[in-house]
């Protein structure tokens, strides 16, 4: 017999390529990009200077850092993307329960009404938000006011991917342990308490980190909603690199990053238990 | 079925004409049973039979369409679950995930509210509904784990756990509550067989010495005959049999029972007269007797109870078919003419060989015949057909006067030369056992229907066709089909018997 010889095999890690591709020229190199940029000054050389800035913007020592103009940004931003958050919670919560529990055959429907607003273009839906604060006359009236409304555009904006997680995990909950719990004892107060809020808890971490991060840099909300007036972390980074602040801007882009990584993180995020299986799959 | 006891005060549940439809598909139907205080209950049937939402009843997940379920006396039919003295072992355990094995087993007890004297500010001593102080918690589950051998597992995830420890967990964390009833819905389902061995003798133990009255569901007849004092038997939503396991086994009240529980070899034949019965074409003395004379009936002969002998000694010929191992013993099938007999023994004839058989007098077991014949009622059509049973059916209405014919429109002519239209006449139908014939071709016959239940009576299969409206067709064939198939019904035309069921209606 003859050397058999040997045909490359297809194996399922090259499926793999395109995506790695991908990452490497569109995540990858540009995340290098900016910590080049944040690290380096106009001539090239590696410096610590825009840390300096960052930390000591108004020149007033570390402790003036506390009421520099970034740090009084990045409050602004955390405070409305956790009233968003929390308000989105209180509204997708008990909205995703009702069309789970709800006894109709066509369930999906009832949830779709949820989600064909987002069909609809996002800055058309913005557009017509501001209309509608311009009439009722809270449009910039004053800078709680532009808030308020920024918060109602996130929440506006992001409430679908609240309900669906949720509505995913308590859809899946296997109705055999609420009539355990019921079974045991508890009334049905008790025993969504008990057994069907703590079971629900994968979806609301799920749906947590999919409004509260985005909520922290999307300033299309905000400059539409208030014309330009609330500044979020988002917009910041924006006017730095429309300044032609690259250094700056980048520095500014790393802090976030480490923001959202350790959001991600307390939120459980990154644990490989069945939990973060839910928040893979949940979505949709 | 038993009839209901003066004295309830013994019985710790008591179902009475309870009833449960789920969407007008009734499922279980009038079904009446009592549980005595202490005894060891279980529903037995095959998937489907009730038995689960029975059960599920007694639980208080369901509520009864009609009827009334009384504990000690008193009526629970509309109590919420968490109000019954009553903790359910589930089918897949239902443990919550989310707690570990200690807080799974307090789950019922933190909701507890016990009443504990205080003395308020005054120094009076008041009564006052609290929560059981974490200590006596603590004692109460550590018991309950000692009771199902988990000692030590207090701190351990659900998820850590195997099925048979999980099943365990589940049984400590509804004794832990001291129920008066523990309902065990197939709770061994999950397990292997030598764990589910294990945990049948077990789960007896257990029950001897706490006391409480198990309620427990099964398909699995062996496990029914071991564990239980009583045995419910159910088919197709109503109650078959009650007894005790050895008055199921050795008196099975009807066919149905007697394929069910244990193998079976079952006959149609004629009682001759008492003491002597007559099937497979030959006399058997039996120990049965208050029959009619000449009455059909079906004979019950378990396949231990016959023994194999010479040819020429045997009360039967036949030829071995087959010969299993089946551990304990040999299974044989011996063709003896159209009957085909199971027998189970530890002697092995050879598959060809001839043999004869005998049955003693003790192992045949005679029973009532349920069903003799298909009766309906039914309404004569414009076209002389007959609509009964969910179907339509040609027939000879003339039958219903004798000497009558039709004319060419129609009508019927009587003998005395009336002229009558039997439209919408109602009419009791009567079709036999071995007239209608099933086929697959759907367009055939004149009703369609799944088949609901098939036995093996040794010569021919038993079915039961359902229609779509729930009426059902009782029939024989010789062919086997399956469960579940779909098939068309045809009945030739003399062979529907008609009688007029209200004569003043048809004469108008």
């Amino acid at each position: 017999m003859t050397q058999v010889k040997v045909r490359p095999r297809f194996s399922r890690k090259l499926l793999a390529i395109p995506y790695g591709l991908f990452l490497a020229v569109f995540v990858l190199i540009p995340l290098l990009i900016i910590i080049y940029y944040a690290f380096t000054d106009d001539a090239g050389k590696f410096s610590w200077d825009y840390l300096r800035v960052f930390f000591n913007e108004n020149g007033e020592g570390f402790w003036g850092f506390f009421t520099s103009y970034n740090f009084k940004t990045i409050m602004r931003s955390l405070f409305i993307s956790v009233m968003s958050t929390l308000i989105c919670l209180l509204i997708a919560y008990p909205v995703a329960y009702i069309i789970a529990k709800c006894k109709l055959k066509n369930k999906s429907v009832l949830l779709l009404l949820f989600i064909v607003p987002m069909w609809v273009n996002f800055v058309l839906r913005i557009n017509a938000l501001k209309e509608l604060f311009v009439w009722m006359g809270t449009y910039n009236k004053s800078n709680a006011w532009n808030i308020v409304n920024t918060i109602i555009g996130m929440v506006y904006d992001f409430l679908p991917f609240m309900i669906l997680p949720i509505y995913t995990t308590i859809i899946k909950i296997d109705k055999s342990y609420l009539e355990a719990a019921k079974d045991l004892g508890a009334t049905p107060a008790r025993a969504f308490v008990k057994v069907t809020l703590p079971l629900s808890k994968a979806g609301i971490m799920s749906g947590v980190s999919m409004v509260f991060l985005p909520s922290m840099t999307n300033y299309v909300v905000s400059n539409y909603l208030t014309f330009r007036n609330v500044k979020i972390i988002g917009k910041l980074i924006d006017d730095y690199f429309m300044g032609d602040l690259w250094h700056d801007g980048s520095f500014i882009a790393l802090v976030l990053l480490l923001f959202m990584f350790l959001f991600t993180w307390l939120t459980g995020g990154f644990s490989a238990d069945e939990q973060t299986e839910t928040r893979g799959t949940s979505l949709w | 079925m038993e009839t209901i006891n003066k004295d309830s005060k013994k019985h710790i549940i008591e179902l009475i004409d309870v009833s449960k439809e789920f969407d007008g598909v009734s499922v279980v139907e009038n079904i009446n049973f009592y549980v005595r205080k202490g005894e060891f209950v279980t529903f037995l049937g095959p998937s489907g039979c009730g038995k689960t939402t029975t059960l599920r009843m007694i639980a208080g997940f369901e509520m009864p369409t009609s009827g009334q379920i009384l504990l000690n006396g008193e009526d629970i039919s509309n109590l919420p679950p968490n109000k019954r003295p009553v903790n359910t072992v589930f089918q897949k355990y239902a443990l919550f995930p989310h707690l570990n094995v200690f807080e799974n087993v307090a789950f019922g007890l933190k909701l507890k509210r016990v009443e504990t004297t205080v003395v308020d500010g005054n120094g009076k001593e008041k009564i006052k509904m609290t929560k059981m102080p974490k200590a006596v918690i603590a004692e109460k589950v550590r018991r309950a784990l000692d009771i199902v051998d988990l000692s030590g597992f207090e701190k351990r995830s659900i998820s850590t756990l195997s099925g048979g420890q999980q099943q365990r967990i589940a049984i400590a964390r509804a004794i832990v509550n001291e129920p008066e009833i523990l309902l065990l819905d197939e709770p061994l389902g999950a397990l292997d067989l030598k764990m589910r061995k294990e945990m049948q003798l077990e789960l007896k133990a257990m029950h001897k010495r706490l006391g409480i009255t198990f309620i427990y569901v099964t398909h699995d007849q062996e496990e029914a005959l071991t564990m239980s004092d009583t045995i419910i038997v159910m088919s197709d939503g109503s109650i078959q049999q009650i007894g005790t396991p050895e008055m199921i086994y050795n008196e099975p009240k009807n066919t149905f029972v007697a394929d069910f529980i244990g193998e079976s070899n079952i006959f149609s034949g004629v009682m001759s007269k008492d003491g002597l019965v007559r099937f497979c074409g030959k006399p058997f003395t039996c120990l049965d007797s208050g029959f009619e004379k000449d009455e059909p009936i079906d004979v019950v002969v378990r396949p231990e109870d016959v023994q194999i002998v010479a040819p020429e000694n045997g009360q039967l010929k036949g030829k071995v078919t087959s010969v299993v191992f089946k551990g304990m013993h040999y299974q044989i099938l011996v063709q003896c003419g159209r009957y085909e007999i199971e027998i189970q023994s530890t002697v092995t004839p050879e598959v060809g060989a001839l043999v004869g058989l005998c049955v003693q007098p003790d192992g045949i077991h005679v029973m009532r015949k349920k069903f003799r014949v298909n009766k309906f009622t039914g309404v004569i059509t414009k076209r002389n057909t007959v609509e009964f049973g969910d179907g339509e059916f040609e027939c000879d209405v003339t039958q219903l006067y004798p000497g009558s014919y039709l004319d060419e429109e129609g009508y019927l002519i009587t003998a005395k030369g009336e002229k009558l239209d039997l439209t919408d006449t109602e009419v009791n139908v009567e079709v036999g056992l071995h007239d209608i014939t099933m086929s697959d071709n759907l367009e055939e016959g004149g009703a369609q229907g799944n088949i609901i239940s098939l036995i093996y009576k040794s010569e021919y299969y038993r079915y039961i066709v359902r229609t779509e409206n729930e009426e059902d067709y009782v029939l024989a064939c010789e062919d086997l089909w399956n469960e579940n198939d779909l098939v068309s019904l045809s009945i030739p035309k003399d062979k529907i018997r008609l009688t007029l069921k209200d004569t003043e209606g048809a004469k108008k």
